[in-house]
């Protein structure tokens, strides 16, 4: 039985949710229209086959005290998953010869490990802490892991133009619920879909980092790689720079280099 | 040993021209605060001890040969016996496709677990460096390294056996009798030559990390026998043949690692036929807490259970223990870690206390800190002749 109070309720209700639904049809919409950028970036990026890059960081604290981390990397694109990869530190020297392997994947946590070379051993580490700093900097371990389309859904917010260049800005959101992250915002140029900066917005939806890419290069005729990236942590006033030097592509890297037993002797 | 070591050096000096990031060098100062008086007047109490450890590595040949040369030398105020040096690696790498060839002294690991290592027995235990056997002698050896898509295979053949350290009579953390180390005994007739050989799989079967491993050969572990040489009393080691089949597993999921080894022995033993036969076991998990209270904090909880089949006199101090730590790692610029241990015998009660805590002191120097503390020592249990040698360490390392 509805009365006359449950029936003015009911419209009331049904007010409130009439203009919800319009947005509804719109919002899917922009979430056709963030997905389809995300993919069509990830085109462009397919096909590099394998890569090799050195790094430098540079971590900086809010008083300007400064570190350095020289590092190496090589990472081979796989298909039909995330790419895998070998990363090795040559300083600070403590740490010299440390080796980090992993297999990144679409949607499974990552399989990780790490090779220890005081003791010669290589462990298998556990990869939940996606959210935590790699190598005390202000880069998670999901900032650094390889980008898929999957690990994320999407909404496109607006155009933006700065620096002269005209921008698509989206907002992806993290599907895996151990993510560090609510959100990102990211502005990606309309020519070449390339990433120029990231903010990161932390679970309680408050401005956590901001990463901007700088002095973008292109390899093979096709790929972009970015020689700088900044990342500055709004929180804590800490931030980190990533020179990036020696982009080599196509090196004719095979799975047989991406395994424990490679780690071990990766130099 | 050490004229060798610095005629090798300074053979190799005029490569390291070629790319300085090729050498790496670091020495290290250790100062040891014994809380207790010494149980022989013979040995001493605070300690000082410098370290020198250099690596040359230089690749060649697109990457298919290396060679790694890695001396390794100590100087400590008292104990002449932990006064040595060593040739942790001197080797020669060829690859050729799936396979590689060394040929040369190596050092390596096996095995997954925290509290205690079975299944690693390629390398010795340089035991005069610390007690917890992570610190290794060099191996002479020719090996290979297979990889395959059913796993990497891993083959050893190793014509010099190397005697297990011991601390000397003015060194602390020693049985009451000092070892003989110029008299060790054999079994096998070939004594240090005797050829010992060793095999091992190893594979990557989606979350799990699995090895299967086979030895034939000297036990690194001696036997310590107790002998009357001119009126004193002294420890003879005696080394014995050995078959072992070794286990070790690791299964990751999520935040744990669940952790597995298992050894099972034969040895030919001239003093108690009776006892050919045994096995041990260490297993449990490590599990993190990830990014504690909204910091970069990680902290861990490791578990892990020993247990070994001899018993009596034979029992190793590992043979019906329950160790349970905690990892801190701060995750910040200096990488500070602490690890904490208790180890306690289910049956006699005495308990081993660890506690290992390092932090980088800016971009070339660390520093650590160790202690351990031997609790429970009553005179029927296994740690009763380190009673009175719990110490705290404290380790300034400079890297260059």
């Amino acid at each position: 039985m509805i009365n006359k109070k449950h029936y003015a309720l009911l419209i009331t209700l049904v007010a409130m949710l009439i203009p919800n639904t319009v947005f509804s049809m719109e919002d899917e919409a922009l979430v056709k229209r963030g997905l389809e950028i995300a993919i069509e970036a990830d085109r462009r990026d397919n096909g590099f086959g394998d890569s090799s890059s050195s790094l430098e960081m540079i971590l900086r604290n809010r008083h300007g005290e400064q570190s350095e981390r020289q590092l190496r990397n090589k990472t081979l694109e796989m298909k039909d998953d995330g790419d895998k990869a070998i990363i090795i530190f040559d300083t600070p020297r403590d740490v010299k010869g440390t080796a980090f392997l992993s297999f990144t994947h679409k949607l499974d946590a990552d399989d990780q490990w790490l090779y220890l070379p005081a003791l010669k051993r290589v462990k298998r580490i556990a990869s939940r802490n996606k959210a935590g700093p790699f190598m005390g900097s202000e880069f998670a371990y999901e900032d650094i892991s390889s980008q898929e389309v999957e690990k994320y859904s999407y909404l496109y917010i607006k155009d933006d133009t700065f620096a002269e260049r005209d921008h698509f800005i989206i907002d992806r959101d993290p599907v895996d619920p151990k993510s560090g992250y609510k959100r990102q915002r990211v502005w990606l140029d309309k020519a070449e879909y390339r990433i120029w900066k990231i903010d990161f917005y932390d679970r309680k939806d408050t401005l956590l980092k901001t990463l901007t890419y700088d002095d973008y290069n292109q390899y093979l005729g096709q790929y972009w790689r970015a020689n700088v990236m900044d990342m500055v942590n709004h929180q804590t006033g800490k931030s980190t720079r990533l020179n990036w030097r020696d982009f080599s592509f196509r090196n004719g890297y095979s799975e047989k280099e991406f395994t424990k037993g490679a780690l071990k002797k990766a130099r | 040993m050490p004229k060798l070591l610095l005629l090798i050096l300074f053979a190799l000096l005029p490569l390291s021209q070629l790319n300085a990031a090729e050498w790496s060098s670091q020495i290290g100062i250790e100062a040891r605060h014994f809380f207790d008086n010494a149980l022989s007047p013979q040995q001493h109490g605070d300690n000082l001890s410098l370290t020198f450890e250099s690596e040359f590595y230089h690749d060649w040949d697109d990457g298919q040969q290396r060679i790694v040369f890695t001396p390794f030398a100590r100087i400590d105020q008292h104990d002449s016996e932990r006064s040595h040096a060593d040739l942790r690696e001197l080797y020669w790498r060829q690859t050729f496709n799936n396979t590689d060839l060394y040929v040369g002294v190596r050092k390596l690991f096996w095995g997954v677990t925290e509290s205690l290592h079975l299944v690693d027995i390629i390398n010795q235990s340089d035991t005069v460096e610390n007690l917890d056997g992570e610190d290794k002698l060099g191996q002479p050896m020719i090996s290979f390294f297979h990889s395959s898509v059913v796993g990497d295979w891993e083959f050893f053949l190793m014509p010099w056996f190397r005697e297990r350290t011991f601390p000397g009579i003015e060194g602390r953390l020693r049985p009451p009798f000092v070892v003989d180390q110029d008299n060790a005994q054999y079994e096998s007739g070939d004594a240090e030559k005797h050829i010992d050989s060793a095999l091992r799989w190893s594979h990557v079967i989606d979350d799990w990390d699995v090895g299967l491993s086979w030895f034939h050969g000297t036990d690194r572990t001696p036997q310590l026998v107790t002998q009357t040489i001119n009126g004193a009393v002294m420890l003879l080691p005696y080394y014995a043949q050995l078959d072992q089949l070794g286990v070790d597993a690791q299964y990751t999921y999520e935040s744990w690692l669940w952790k597995l080894e298992f050894v099972s022995r034969r040895h030919d033993n001239r003093f108690s036929p009776d006892l050919n036969r045994s096995s041990a076991t260490v297993g449990g998990f490590e599990y993190t807490w990830y990014g504690l209270f909204s910091s970069a904090t990680d902290i861990g909880l490791v578990m892990e259970y020993q247990y070994d089949s001899r018993d009596g006199n034979r029992a190793p101090i590992a043979n019906n223990d329950i160790a349970i730590g905690s990892r801190l790692t701060l995750n910040d610029v200096q990488d500070s870690t602490l690890l904490a241990l208790v180890a306690s015998d289910l049956d006699q009660r005495e308990r081993f206390i660890s506690l290992e805590g390092s932090r980088r002191l800016g971009e070339e120097m660390s520093i650590s800190l160790e202690a351990r503390f031997f609790s429970n020592t009553a005179p029927q249990t296994q740690l009763f002749w380190l009673r009175s040698d719990d110490y705290l360490e404290l380790l300034l390392t400079h890297y260059f």
